[in-house]
């Protein structure tokens, strides 16, 4: 599309938005429900089995009645690939993103959950000052749009954790911060969850490397050898805690642990862990040259 | 892990009955407040509007839809009980005998739960769609200012599971599997 998207297409996307994101709230991605089922079949706990047992019944009342999995309408987080040859403007399609995240809400409508920091006020609308949260990237010859949402709930993104380590705490390290970040937060993530670590960059990347790593399909494997070792070493130690779902004891504490990493400075080693909860939402919407749109996970 | 059907208001016997890992389902009523309710409520002294003797408290913000002067249940949940921790006392005091919720409450509300013979039961965190439809209706709000931190009374039937994660004998299955966890990782290694 060499002169760019026409306006109703902005419009075309608010609206796919809107239907992205209650879709999202509704419709575990098939991923995670395989996860949750191979959790159960293997729980040995009988507190932990009637757990995930009623796990898998919410998902099936949901998808029978229609109904949100989850009350925590979450944090509006969105992951947005712009190809170069899209012919989008973003900032067209950032509003077409906010507008679209509004919309649901009131429609729906959905309970919000946004506030400002300070005042502590409700818009009502599940937005603010900076949030929806989206972050950009940009592809080198692709004439798709692609928008992956991650509507976050806070019982998971309150157990989030930075720190600096020491290059001298080397792997070791930073494989006691991520176990004990996670068995130490108990019950509140809603567990059995999805781990995500981020490893190395500045303090900012490795915190969003982190995000990052939640908002991959469930039990998908980091393409590098090395990392991928280090998931499932991670994985192993987190389950062999016991913690349990719910935090109440059992065989599984994490569906899956992804691990993105990054170059970093020689006098840095930063780790980020960010929780993601069994009701792993994600919704994506994906919009080629012609406008056509596909909705997926 | 023994099973009960308990019906609204408990009275002292019931909850004594009850054993940390116990599977509990609930008919009658369940209050619903969160933390600007409670803030409300013991921070700032407002008298309570209802009689909370014998109730279920649980943790919870619903999402619901206004139809003329009357809300509607879209969604109810619950959320993360240890934010609410340091309220446990002044609600037992009221004569409540249960606290619902996710995540459990602390060392300090555990014992307060012992002492005025009182249970924490646990949700399945996230199971929201389910507790909706176990959720009859919604028969009374106060505070809407707060929405959707209101004080809320629901009828329900068959609500649960709930699984007893503080007894009243001061076990507390929520601290009590957290610590051997991380003492099993540690032996690991980590
Ligand atoms: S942590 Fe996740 S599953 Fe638990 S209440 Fe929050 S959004 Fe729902």
């Amino acid at each position: 599309m060499e002169r760019g998207w026409p306006l109703e297409q902005y419009e075309a996307v608010t609206e796919a938005v809107a239907h992205l994101y209650v879709k999202a709230l509704k419709d575990l991605p098939p991923d995670v429900r395989a996860a949750l089922e191979a959790a159960r079949s293997r729980e040995s706990s009988g507190v932990g089995r009637t757990i995930l047992q009623t796990i898998e019944r919410n998902i099936a009342i949901a998808d029978e009645q229609s109904l949100l999995i989850c009350q925590d309408t979450g944090t509006p987080v969105y992951f947005v690939e712009v190809g170069e040859e899209s012919g989008c403007n973003p900032i067209r399609l950032e509003r077409a993103i906010r507008e679209g995240t509004e919309r649901a809400t009131r429609e729906h409508p959905l309970r919000s959950s946004v506030v400002s920091p300070i005042s502590r006020q409700n818009r009502q609308t599940n937005t603010g000052y900076r949030v929806p949260v989206i972050h950009w990237e940009f592809v080198a010859g692709s004439p798709n749009v692609e928008i992956l949402v991650i509507p976050k709930g806070s019982g998971s993104e309150n157990m989030s954790y930075f720190r600096m380590l020491l290059p001298a705490d080397g792997v070791a390290g930073v494989k006691r911060f991520v176990v004990e970040s996670v068995v130490g937060s108990g019950g509140n993530p809603c567990p059995p969850v999805i781990v995500g670590v981020g490893l190395g960059g500045s303090a900012d990347l490795c915190m969003l490397l982190a995000k990052k790593a939640i908002a991959r399909p469930c039990g998908s494997i980091n393409p590098d050898p090395e990392v991928a070792g280090l998931e499932q070493e991670l994985l192993e130690a987190i389950n062999q805690s016991g913690l349990g779902p719910m935090g109440l004891g059992g065989a599984t504490t994490a569906l899956a642990v992804h691990v993105e990493h990054a170059a970093t400075h020689i006098s840095q080693n930063p780790v980020a862990v960010n929780i993601q909860c069994w009701a792993a939402r994600r919704g994506r919407l994906t919009i080629g040259p012609e406008g056509e749109m596909a909705i997926g996970y | 892990m023994a099973e009960y059907r308990l019906t609204t208001p408990l009275d002292e016997a019931q909850v004594m009955a009850l054993r940390a890992g116990d599977v509990v389902w609930v008919d009658g009523h369940i209050f619903g407040l969160r933390d600007a309710t409670l803030i409300r409520m013991f921070d700032q002294g407002v008298p309570v509007p209802t009689d909370l003797t014998g109730a279920i408290c649980l943790h919870t913000a619903p999402g619901v839809r206004q139809v003329g002067d009357r809300f509607v249940k879209v969604s109810i949940g619950t959320t993360t009980s240890t934010r609410m921790n340091r309220f446990t006392g002044p609600l037992l005091q009221l004569g409540v005998r249960a606290i619902a919720g996710k995540g459990g409450l602390l060392e300090d509300a555990t014992r307060l739960l012992q002492q005025y013979r009182g249970v924490y039961l646990g949700l399945v965190g996230g199971t929201a769609a389910a507790e909706t439809t176990q959720i009859e209706e919604i028969e009374a709000v106060w505070w809407t200012d707060l929405m959707p931190e209101c004080l809320w009374k629901f009828r329900v039937k068959d609500f649960g599971p709930l699984i007893v994660g503080i007894d009243a004998y001061g076990n507390n299955l929520y601290l009590q599997t957290k610590a051997e966890a991380l003492r099993r990782v540690q032996a690991l290694g980590y």
